[in-house]
């Protein structure tokens, strides 16, 4: 039976309450708006490139604790990041969430795997990956509506 | 709040005749307070549909067999029976369609595309589900006519003085909710489409919400058109009505067109059945209309008095305990109000809510209720909505309520 503290583990909680880099951009070089029309999430995330290098990233919106959660650490975690690196990190999130990434892969994903247990939840995958669409694509092209 | 105590209903045996609610779910006793989104069968209507299926189906209207005829038969009892249900003076005013949404969509395509000209004005109300509200805006989009909408005020009550200023005389129709699925609040809509008729507008009633809770006499709230779910009134999802006052729908072009919709084909043009069959083409809902029989029946066993009044007194109590909560804004404070409790947890997101009371057991829904402009109105993406039907119990409101203690906790 899933549990709900492996959902809301206290890394996430604490994420929901005090979100990192939770401000608009002015001098971003491109931005994506995602949108989940089924609970109305809603948030713009921001990035400022330096050649193949995320030089910064932030986000605003607004939505359930896993997804501002979600946008927070990913924020944090792939500052500094190539585009191709923030892909892959992306990939793996991925599979985390929707329960398909092989166990000894999980600590490449460092903080992110407190997500773990969203995979036990399905409906809130949906959640969880909201973000990480929108930064995929800010980064593929630009200004762009997630749905 | 006063409450009016109406007979008592014995709950315990009546909560008996629902197999779903003694299920645990995540462990827990399940706590089923999603009655607005679709409420829970009795036995009898579980049993109306599977009895329908094993011992008479056969398809209807086109079969002189015998059970063609017994299911053509039981079919048009339902009719009948919703007929006497809605107090409609014919049962030639009963068109049977999957649901609240369906029915709309025929108003609109139906009266609508053929009455409704460039310039139009179709006034809707600001509470409307997207049901009784995408369906006009389609209308409009193919017309030219335009949609507006009555506003609400901050207790969700509508705006009576600028009901009284949209009103123009380019207006063609009123779409109303009876009452309102996100706030639970009843329009004074007799009032309102009598206002409407007297100046020559078509009057639409959503009944999707009221049904369940209100009895209901289509000629005292004299509209032309009313419509209702069956899978909110205990019988299967699926099937739904459309009662149209007669003189309008025998004017109303087909909407559908297929088989039983017909009167005679030829390769090059078709004459149609008079309504209600023009408006069913194609092989009805049988066993879901056999299903709805069934829970009307039901409906009428327990009493609609009884239904309303025991269901008004949860409402009461539900209000009292969740305003009695730190950090919980109600949305919806209309001084009439039917068996929905919508709001909100300060600085947590509804589906955070919905997930902690989950866990209890607790079914309710967070979103926005397919009532996008109510959630902006009030400036919420989403709220928590508990809903209650006359199985709920007192101890299941006290539940929800340790369970909102919990989200406290968990969120603070």
């Amino acid at each position: 039976m899933p549990s709900l503290s492996e959902l809301y583990q206290n890394v996430i909680l604490e994420h929901n309450r005090s979100p990192r880099n939770f401000r608009p951009m002015p001098d971003a070089d491109r931005h994506a708006d995602g949108h989940n029309p089924l609970c109305g999430d809603q948030l713009t995330v921001w990035v400022r490139m330096d050649g193949g290098v995320i030089e910064d990233v932030s986000f605003q919106g607004s939505g359930c604790a896993i997804s501002r959660a979600s946008a927070s650490l990913m924020t944090s975690m792939v500052k500094g990041k190539t585009r191709e690196e923030a892909t892959r990190l992306f990939e793996q999130f991925h599979r985390l969430v929707t329960g398909t990434l092989a166990s000894d892969q999980a600590e490449t994903l460092g903080k992110l795997a407190v997500f773990s247990g969203v995979s036990q939840f399905p409906i809130r995958v949906k959640c969880a990956s909201l973000s990480w669409h929108t930064l995929k694509a800010a980064l593929d092209e630009g200004i762009k509506t997630i749905t | 709040m006063t409450v009016t105590v109406g007979p008592e209903l014995d709950v315990e045996q009546l909560r008996k005749d629902f197999p779903i609610l003694s299920q645990r779910v995540r462990g827990k006793p399940l706590v089923y307070l999603d009655n607005a989104a679709t409420s829970q069968k009795p036995r009898s209507v579980i049993e109306a549909v599977g009895r329908f299926y094993a011992t008479e189906n056969a398809n209807i209207h086109r079969g002189v067999h015998f059970l063609s005829e017994r299911a053509t038969l039981a079919y048009e009892a339902v009719r009948a029976r919703v007929a006497r249900f809605l107090n409609a003076s014919s049962s030639d005013e009963i068109v049977f369609t999957s649901g609240t949404t369906e029915a709309v969509n025929l108003v609109a395509q139906s009266w609508g595309r053929s009455a409704v000209r460039a310039g139009d004005e179709l006034l809707v109300t600001a509470m409307e589900h997207h049901s009784n509200l995408v369906p006009w805006q389609l209308l409009a989009a193919q017309t030219g006519a335009i949609v507006r909408a009555v506003p609400i005020t901050d207790a969700g009550e509508l705006d009576l003085d600028a009901f009284d200023r949209l009103l123009t005389d380019r207006t063609r129709l009123l779409a109303i909710a009876h009452v309102s699925n996100a706030l639970g609040t009843v329009n004074p809509v007799r009032a309102l489409v009598a206002h409407a008729r007297q100046r020559g507008l078509v009057t639409l009633v959503d009944g999707a919400q009221s049904v369940p809770h209100l009895a209901i006499d289509v000629q005292a709230l004299n509209c032309d058109f009313f419509a209702f779910s069956g899978h909110k009134v205990y019988g299967p999802t699926g099937v739904g009505v459309l009662y149209g006052r007669a003189a309008l729908l025998e004017r109303m072009p087909p909407w559908q067109g297929g088989g039983d919709m017909i009167e005679a084909v030829t390769l090059e043009a078709s004459t149609f059945a008079p309504p209600p069959a023009r408006f069913e083409a194609g092989t009805p809902k049988i066993a879901q209309v056999i299903g709805l029989g069934a829970a009307l029946d039901y409906v009428a066993a327990v009493g609609r008095a009884a239904i309303g009044a025991r269901e008004d007194e949860l409402l009461a109590y539900a209000t009292d305990r969740v305003s009695g909560l730190d950090g919980i804004r109600l949305i919806g404070t209309a001084r009439h109000k039917a068996a929905v409790l919508s709001f909100v947890v300060e600085g947590v997101h509804p589906h955070d809510v919905a997930a902690v009371l989950d866990d209890e057991g607790v079914a309710i829904r967070a979103g926005h209720h397919c009532a996008q402009p109510v959630m902006s109105r009030f400036g919420v993406p989403a709220t928590v909505r508990a809903s209650f039907a006359f199985y709920n119990t007192r101890e299941e409101i006290d539940v929800l309520i340790r369970g909102l203690g919990r989200v406290r906790t968990l969120f603070a």
